[in-house]
């Protein structure tokens, strides 16, 4: 589903990732750790074309990111093209990101009915199963500012999911909530998970890497250091650097 | 409140004596002013004593502040269509401005590089010229470019052409002139109001994949308006009194009607006082018309959204009511 190699991305002076690989059947769960400053979130903006990269092939289900192979260039996609794109690929932030000025149903419905221009009262219906699938019936209504840190980010969610995506990405979804409220969007993500949606999770979360994840990718300056099954990853890293990460982690 | 619920202790506040002393002395500045608005003065007091002698004067005596005059002319049929012409030129003037201000910021933030070029260009020009030479050189135009034609440039072949005279009468003039003026300066407006949204909204929305322009016009804008609509009230009303400039193209709007009337009854105080509080009038409506446009715009940002003047006085009576309660020594919510 998700397939880089080599990649490289610099912003102004400064090599946030320097040839990275990284694969993703569909269906799995991949999580990404690494210290702050990594490249984690970088590599994933990348994958939904927020960030252009700069060398190295970036693919997702078989077609590269942002640009068109003919003959032997490379062309640049119109804004239409990468729209649609994107429009594939959810994303679930750090700062939840919902907009502030649309209530609840209104968040989830703008996508479908804006983009992929689907009737309102359809989008509406799958709307609220969706929020009934993340535990909030009855909040359609409500504000983004009325609800709390962790019912927030599991709105991100439905409304991410509203647009059918094929694969969904997870930026530290939980970095930015008290710790009580972390466990009802992880449990979210698992049921996610479990449904057989194709994941890739920046997170600091090591117990939801160990449960969920098909693998795991430990990031450090911009190249992956280790990588593979979370367990032998998590339990026994062979990197002297995940080893020191993990110790200060867990 | 006490601590145990029940024994009610009596609280004594600090007493502000300073506080006490400055409302006396206001009191008294404002009781002085308000006689001058209410008292009579001898009118021409100097020639009436050389005239009269001493002890006639009081027989002539004038309102100060000349209200018999502002009363007169207040609903006086010129005032008033001077009045609609104030009120349509800054319409008018407010809608060009408006329009010219959005289409201008959001070029200014273009990736475009020939659109942001163009809004640049347009700002510093409208913006760094006085709108008193702008006005003139809109009633003006003809002498620069006598004839407008569409056609094929560098030819005489036109397809469809008029003269600068025919469109740009003066007031249409006085419309160009100022809304291209408030159009540079609302496009700064709106361009702080598009900054002022967070980063965050906009890569949430281009993740669902809507378009730039679908990101702002569904997103980014709606709560760009909460930072851009304070300001453009004062522009609104900023503009109801500049359209007082039109007096050079020969606009007559309320200040050229008071003018003609000053011209023929030579009271000027008085007549610029009744100018003066029909602009108040005007922007007293549009303040409270501001008022309820924030509160509509503040939807979604706010958790409870601002209470309006009625809600205001409901809230104070309630409160005021249950402080008379409390005293007759009823408990209330507060002691619990």
């Amino acid at each position: 589903m998700v397939e880089a190699r080599g990649v490289h991305k610099s912003y102004v002076g400064v090599e946030v990732l320097k040839g990275v690989d990284l694969t993703v059947e569909r269906g799995e769960v991949t999580c990404l750790i690494g210290p702050s400053g990594s490249g984690k979130s970088t590599l994933l903006r990348c994958i939904n074309h927020l960030e252009k990269v700069d060398a190295g092939e970036l693919r997702v289900d078989g077609e590269l990111v942002g640009y068109e192979a003919r003959g032997d260039k490379l062309y640049e996609l119109n804004d239409r093209r990468i729209c649609h794109e994107r429009s594939q690929i959810g994303m679930v932030f750090q700062r939840f990101n919902l907009f502030q000025n649309l209530n609840v149903l209104e968040n989830i419905t703008v996508g479908p009915t804006k983009v992929k221009e689907i009737n309102a009262e359809q989008a509406k219906k799958t709307a609220r199963e969706l929020l009934a699938r993340v535990g909030l019936e009855g909040k359609e209504k409500n504000y983004p500012t009325q609800l709390s840190g962790g019912q927030q980010q599991r709105v991100a969610i439905a409304r991410a999911l509203a647009m059918e995506p094929k694969l969904m990405l997870f930026d530290e979804p939980t970095s930015a909530l008290d710790p009580e409220l972390v466990g009802e969007v992880l449990d979210v993500m698992k049921d996610l998970a479990r449904s057989g949606m194709t994941m890739i999770v920046v997170t600091h979360e090591m117990g939801f890497a160990k449960e969920v994840a098909d693998s795991v990718y430990f990031l450090d300056q911009g190249v992956i250091e280790e990588s593979g099954d979370p367990k032998a990853v998590l339990t026994s890293p062979s990197s002297p650097r995940l080893q020191s990460f993990l110790s200060k982690v867990l | 409140m006490n601590t145990n619920g029940d024994a009610a202790v009596e609280v004594v506040p600090v007493r502000h004596v300073g506080q006490w002393i400055g409302m006396a002395v206001v009191a008294l500045f404002i009781a002085m002013f308000v006689h001058t608005l209410f008292s009579k003065i001898p009118s021409g007091a100097r020639s009436c004593h050389l005239i009269a002698g001493k002890n006639q004067c009081h027989a002539i005596l004038r309102w100060r502040f000349g209200w018999n005059l502002i009363f007169h002319y207040f609903t006086n049929g010129g005032i008033l269509r001077g009045l609609v012409v104030t009120l349509e030129l800054t319409v008018f003037a407010m809608v060009v401005g408006i329009v010219l201000g959005v289409v201008v910021a959001i070029m200014r933030l273009s990736h475009n590089r020939v659109l942001s070029g163009v809004a640049w260009t347009y700002t510093w020009l409208f913006r760094g010229t006085p709108v008193y030479v702008q006005l003139l050189l809109w009633g003006f135009i003809a002498f620069l470019y006598p004839t407008f034609a569409i056609g094929i440039p560098f030819t005489h072949i036109y397809l469809f052409q008029f003269g600068a005279n025919s469109v740009f009468i003066p007031f249409n003039a006085a419309i160009a002139g100022l809304g291209l003026n408030e159009g540079a300066y609302f496009s700064e407006i709106v361009r702080s109001g598009l900054i002022a949204v967070d980063e965050g909204q906009t890569e949430a929305a281009i993740s669902l994949g809507m378009t730039r322009a679908q990101t702002l016009r569904f997103v980014v804008l709606p709560q760009a308006m909460r930072v851009i609509i304070p300001p453009t009230g004062n522009e609104v009303i900023s503009m109801l009194k500049t359209t007082s400039l039109v007096v050079v193209l020969a606009v007559v709007d309320l200040l050229g009607a008071v003018d003609n009337i000053i011209g023929q009854n030579y009271q000027p105080m008085p007549m610029l006082l009744l100018a003066s509080i029909w602009y108040l009038i005007v922007s007293t409506i549009l303040s409270i018309g501001q008022f309820y446009l924030e509160r509509h715009f503040a939807k979604g940002a706010l958790r409870t959204p601002p209470l309006t003047p009625i809600q205001r006085m409901r809230q104070d009576i309630r409160g005021i009511a249950s402080k008379y309660r409390t005293k007759r020594g009823v408990p209330t919510r507060a002691t619990t």
